[in-house]
């Protein structure tokens, strides 16, 4: 074998997967990640640990696995991280620990998140469990929100001996693990649903359907129900618009819609109530991870799947591992094109999509090339569906109904980035309600510093 | 689990339900809806909140069967429960925040279609506890699909029952209605209208001919009900509402009342597939025209 380069990973085939919802990427078995973890330098002063949000020991975990310790491999990703099974998967590494690794240098990066993935489904597959408090302090926290931010700040301060409830308000917790990612990259039933499992094995308690700012408010929680501290992680998932003519017509979605249909209601699966649109010709508005997650969900449903996108390949914002799937499964690409209009039939059904081509221009202050349009470069698309995925802003819901909560211009909550603490004492927030849009792991990132500030914060009281 | 305390049915194809919440009958207020999910594979449906009672912790929702779903949740009896209630959802009507005096003051008609009798009823019961008392058109089809007109009666000031086909009360819709109350001198400072979405924009289309302003209830399609996927929106004055966060009540006057209808119907072929599975289950082989079982 060459040294330089990963294990490979085993995979389903493109043809095969483009006509399932089950998992893309097959993960290592105990050889491939003996074998991998024994690509790692051990370094002492490790780089990769600095590229992980959440600081995992790195070279420790992956020695314990070149060892043949799984459990011990598992227990010190434990250690750092509440959702190792979920990070495994879609954690942008490359841009992160694997970005760092010395081995990069020269050939490929050791394959840090694989090898996480293997230590945590190795772990649920034996049934090993994280280590709970040894004793409770009595102190009363809530959680507004039970996506990866929320998760990851109420299993931590449940480590530390307090007493976590969580308020969701879908009747399933997750968040955007549940139904905005979908099974084929990351598995519901078998995962997500386990690592929650876990979560609540250190004595977490999680109430779904309850909407705070519609049952009950953050004060009235802190006034009426005894909670000492609030850490607000309720994510950016107000979906947003183009304002393009047509935009209201049936047949265009938000990617919020069409994956919630999909991955929380299982519209997919015929046994279930909820109905989605099987669009013949999709087009997919957007670049990012959801964009992704949107086509090749479109493309499982049967459809012919344009991804549409203003800039160039280079530009993605998508992970570059899902942008390559996407293509290896058969997804369109239509570079540089922007939509103009949205073109709609006399029933009210979209029927195509006028889009005009677009060139790069000069870099502007941020360094990235802004798309400018060619001038009488329109052309029309035949479709039958449209979702639209240009990204998500803060439901200002919660923001609202809190009295004294700072947030700024595009409605996030004001929070210090090292203990979570906004402007309302007590009250801490973090992840996507704070940052915007942003990475599942900078959310687990936010939710445990701010475990450590409201630690911080009950401890000085 | 939500479990049902209460189940009565009102009429044909239209049932009553206490389902136990106690953290939604706490914060509940007139105008606002809940979201329910009855097992595992159920669909989430936004239903309107009939009455709620904060001390037994109960809201009470009103439904007709209409598609598969609701036609399985009319199966549920007492003692049964939802996994899943969410609410209270959207916001409290405007009136809950208008000062009382103020209210005192307006002449206030409600018209209700069908089951929009249901989501009326609260804001009435509310506005007579308040001291305020409010006139209500409340119509049906036929006599037999009237419902709760005991309840509404007791809240109402004057209440005017009509029916489409004249079996029972007014001969007429409530349009008809309004239309004759105005003509014999009453002047109205202010119409809530809820029902059918064909019903409130003809409701509309008289208002502004007499220069009433108007209130409407939407009831689009809706998925989580918390503003997240933009299923429920509507054109309002040429601005783009989601209803869940937004309403769901508007000014009737400035709703695209063409657009939202059109987007009511966008599943309807599957709502006609999952209703045929449902009645006619294995037997089921198409030629439907609709299923694609034929193909």
């Amino acid at each position: 074998m060459d040294v330089m380069k990963k294990v490979p990973v085993r995979e389903q085939e493109p043809q095969v997967r483009a006509r399932n919802f089950e998992e893309v990427c097959l993960g290592y078995n105990k050889e491939e990640a003996m074998e991998e973890a024994g690509r790692c330098l051990n370094c002492k002063n490790a780089q990769c640990v600095k590229g992980c949000p959440v600081a995992i020991d790195i070279p420790g975990f992956v020695c314990q696995i070149k060892e043949g310790k799984f459990e011990d491999a598992y227990q010190t990703l434990s250690k750092s991280s509440a959702l190792p099974a979920v990070c495994g998967r879609v954690c942008p590494q490359e841009s992160q620990c694997e970005g760092k690794c010395i081995r990069g240098i020269k050939g490929e990066p050791v394959s840090i998140g694989k090898l996480e993935r293997f230590a945590a489904d190795w772990a649920r597959e034996h049934q090993i469990k994280p280590q709970p408090a040894a004793e409770k302090n009595g102190h009363k926290v809530a959680v507004i929100g039970s996506g990866p931010a929320g998760l990851t700040c109420a299993g931590d301060l449940a480590k530390m001996g307090y007493d976590v409830t969580i308020f969701e308000a879908l009747h399933e917790p997750g968040g955007v693990l549940i139904y905005g990612i979908p099974e084929f990259r990351l598995p519901k039933s078998e995962v997500v649903a386990k690592e929650i499992e876990n979560v609540k094995s250190l004595g977490v308690k999680i109430e779904t359907n309850v909407v705070i700012g519609k049952a009950g408010t953050i004060d009235g929680l802190m006034e009426e129900e005894g909670f000492e501290a609030v850490f607000i992680g309720s994510g950016a998932g107000l979906p947003r618009f183009m304002g393009i003519p047509g935009e209201q017509a049936n047949g265009v979605f938000s990617a919020n819609e069409f994956l919630t249909r999909n991955n929380l209601m299982k519209a997919f699966q015929e046994e279930y109530d909820t109905p989605i649109m099987r669009g013949k010709k999709v087009a997919v508005v957007g670049g990012g991870n959801v964009a992704m997650d949107a086509a090749r969900t479109a493309l499982r449903l049967g459809a012919e799947v344009h991804v549409v996108y203003r800039r160039s390949e280079a530009e993605l914002p998508a992970r570059v591992e899902e942008v390559h799937h996407a293509k290896e499964e058969g997804i369109i690409f239509d570079l540089l094109t922007n939509p103009t209009e949205i073109l709609v039939d006399e029933n009210g059904w979209v029927k195509g999509m006028t889009c005009i081509r677009m060139e790069l221009g000069e870099p502007d202050e941020s360094g990235r090339r802004s798309p400018v349009e060619v001038p009488g470069s329109e052309f029309d698309l035949e479709l039958d569906t449209v979702i639209m995925s240009l990204g998500t802003s803060p439901n200002p819901l919660i923001s609202s109904t809190t009295k004294g909560l700072e947030v700024n211009r595009r409605k996030c909550i004001v929070a210090e980035e090292e203990n979570g603490a906004t402007s309302k004492p007590g009250v801490f927030a973090g992840g996507d309600a704070v940052t915007g849009a942003a990475t599942v792991i900078l959310a687990m990132g936010a939710g445990k510093a701010a475990a450590k500030g409201i630690d911080e914060y009950l401890s000085g009281k | 689990m939500y479990p049902i305390v209460k189940k009565k049915k009102l009429a044909d194809k239209i049932f009553l339900m206490d389902v136990k919440a106690p953290r939604v009958a706490k914060s509940c207020l007139p105008g606002q809806f809940v979201i329910v999910k009855m097992d595992e594979e159920g669909e989430r449906i936004p239903l309107t909140v009939c009455d709620y009672d904060k001390e037994a912790g109960t809201i009470t929702i009103v439904f007709q069967t209409v598609g598969a779903s609701t036609q399985r949740m009319e199966s549920l009896e007492e003692g049964d429960a939802f996994q899943d209630f969410v609410g209270p959802l959207g916001c409290a009507s405007e009136l809950t925040e208008t000062p009382i005096e103020e209210l005192k003051q307006k002449k206030i008609v409600f018209i209700a279609g069908g089951v929009g009798t249901a989501p009326v009823y609260p804001q009435v019961k509310w506005l007579h506890g308040q001291g305020v008392s409010c006139d209500v058109i409340m119509g049906s089809k036929t006599k037999d699909l009237l419902i709760l007109e005991e309840e509404m009666k007791e809240v109402a000031g004057n209440l005017y029952v009509t029916t489409d086909d004249g079996s029972y009360g007014f001969h007429g819709m409530g349009t008809n209605q309004l239309e004759e109350l105005v003509n014999n001198g009453n002047t109205y400072d202010l119409c809530i209208a809820i029902g059918p979405m064909v019903m409130m924009k003809f409701v509309c289309l008289l208002t502004k001919k007499l220069n009433i302003p108007t209130i409407v209830s939407l009831n689009p399609i809706m998925v989580d009900g918390t503003g997240m996927c933009g299923a429920c929106r509507v054109t309002v004055g040429d601005k783009v509402k989601f209803a869940c966060v937004d309403g769901p009540e508007f000014d009737g006057h400035l709703v695209d009342f063409d657009q939202a209808m059109k987007r009511q119907q966008m599943y309807k072929t599957e709502e006609g597939r999952s209703m045929l599975k449902l009645t006619e289950g294995d037997t089921h082989h198409g030629g439907c025209g609709q299923c694609g079982g034929d193909k």
